[in-house]
């Protein structure tokens, strides 16, 4: 999962998580983000699955914050033995 | 009236202290406390953690009901208790709250007579290398009032031994305990290391998590949480105040580095360009309160919305 500066896929990484579903017998990601952008990732050949929805604010709170609001989900298959 | 330090109260925050506070949700002070009262915080506070983890699990009495019977034993504040009445002048917690520098931020930042809301001791075992989730303490609490959160490490904590992951910047944004956890990475985090006797003071609602403790020592760390009881305005030492702030500098006309809006100004590197707009009108909103002052504001983002909205009103 990676959150992007802007809903723009194109836009800087300013967090990132990786959940490994192969229990660490797959490929490993150790830079810091390890991506520049959003596009950078799926030139890695990553597929992007889910991106946040562009919600118009809850009248009333137009000024809050909260979560981070561009966030992007992606995957890549591999094969482990 | 501006609150000017006296010689009967501790060194009060400066201006730039609170802002950086406001902007960033923490303060730092480094080996603020003396290696004497470090020293007996690692022997009280391991002992303050055995004690609840016991009554915990049911196979002791626990620490309050045992110091009702050992006179060795050290008592443990209930919730509400008046800090000056919470620790023993002469235990490792009362100590380290009655030093200047430290009586003089509590007092700037939640006033003379906060009460205690709770304190734990944070133990981190060498070798524990389980990164706990990202989260804020207690629930969404309603602002503009804060609480104060003061982490104490007691003993030297090396970069990647335990110290406390936080992110700046984060503390006002309305999220609810660890609904956070799912950011792992974030730009510009920080993992906390340094010198023993080292205080941080978090505002309440910054985004916080236990680390991985590669090292071979235990990391500890005594966590206290204190309520204010009075209004938090102008507490800290506002002798300077007055000509800094000003709300007619604008980052997009001109700009004073002088005043108290470039640094609730600062943005974060995990900051979204947009967002960071909104974090500087909480912030403004924050100044206001502190201040008493309803005109404050930073980059006009108030204050233009604010004459539009007064001009269709009934």
């Amino acid at each position: 999962m990676m959150w992007l500066a802007s809903p723009s896929l194109d836009s800087r990484v300013l967090g990132w998580s990786f959940f490994d579903g192969t229990a660490g017998a797959g490929p490993q990601l150790d830079a810091d983000p390890p991506y520049p952008t959003g596009v950078a990732a799926l030139v890695d050949g990553w597929r992007m699955v889910q991106m946040s929805p562009l919600i118009p604010p809850v009248p009333g709170h137009e000024r809050d914050t909260s979560f981070l609001k561009h966030e992007f989900v992606f995957e890549r298959l591999v094969d482990v033995d | 009236m501006d609150t000017t330090p006296s010689d009967t109260t501790p060194p009060l925050l400066t201006t730039d202290q609170m802002a950086l506070f406001v902007s960033r949700g923490f303060l730092r002070f480094d080996a603020v406390v003396p290696d004497d009262i470090n020293e007996q915080a690692m022997v009280e506070l391991p002992g303050l953690f055995r004690a609840w983890l016991d009554e915990f699990r049911g196979v002791a009495p626990g620490a309050a009901a045992l110091a009702e019977v050992d006179d060795d034993a050290i008592p443990l504040p209930r919730s509400g208790t008046v800090l000056r009445d919470a620790y023993a002048p002469d235990s490792a917690f009362g100590r380290m709250v009655r030093l200047p520098t430290i009586a003089g931020a509590i007092r700037s930042l939640v006033g003379a007579d906060p009460v205690v809301d709770h304190h734990f001791v944070h133990i981190k075992p060498a070798g524990d290398l389980h990164a706990q989730g990202l989260h804020c303490d207690a629930i969404i609490d309603e602002g503009p009032a804060f609480d104060i959160q003061l982490f104490w490490f007691p003993h030297d904590v090396a970069p990647r031994e335990g110290g406390t992951r936080f992110v700046p910047g984060s503390h006002l944004r309305r999220v609810n305990m660890d609904d956070v956890s799912r950011y792992h990475h974030l730009a510009g985090e920080q993992y906390f290391s340094g010198d023993a006797g080292t205080v941080v003071i978090f505002h309440q609602g910054l985004w916080h998590a236990g680390a991985p403790n590669h090292g071979a020592n235990d990391r500890v760390m005594g966590k206290l949480r204190l309520n204010p009881t009075e209004p938090q305005v102008r507490l800290w030492d506002t002798s300077d105040l007055a000509p800094r702030n000003r709300a007619d500098d604008h980052m997009f006309a001109r700009m004073d580095p002088g005043m108290v809006a470039t640094q609730l100004r600062h943005s974060e590197p995990w900051f979204e360009p947009s967002v960071h707009r909104l974090e500087t009108v909480q912030r403004a909103k924050l100044w206001r309160h502190l201040t008493g002052d309803a005109a404050f504001d930073v980059d006009w983002y108030l204050t233009r919305t604010e004459r539009r909205a007064a001009l269709v009103q009934p």
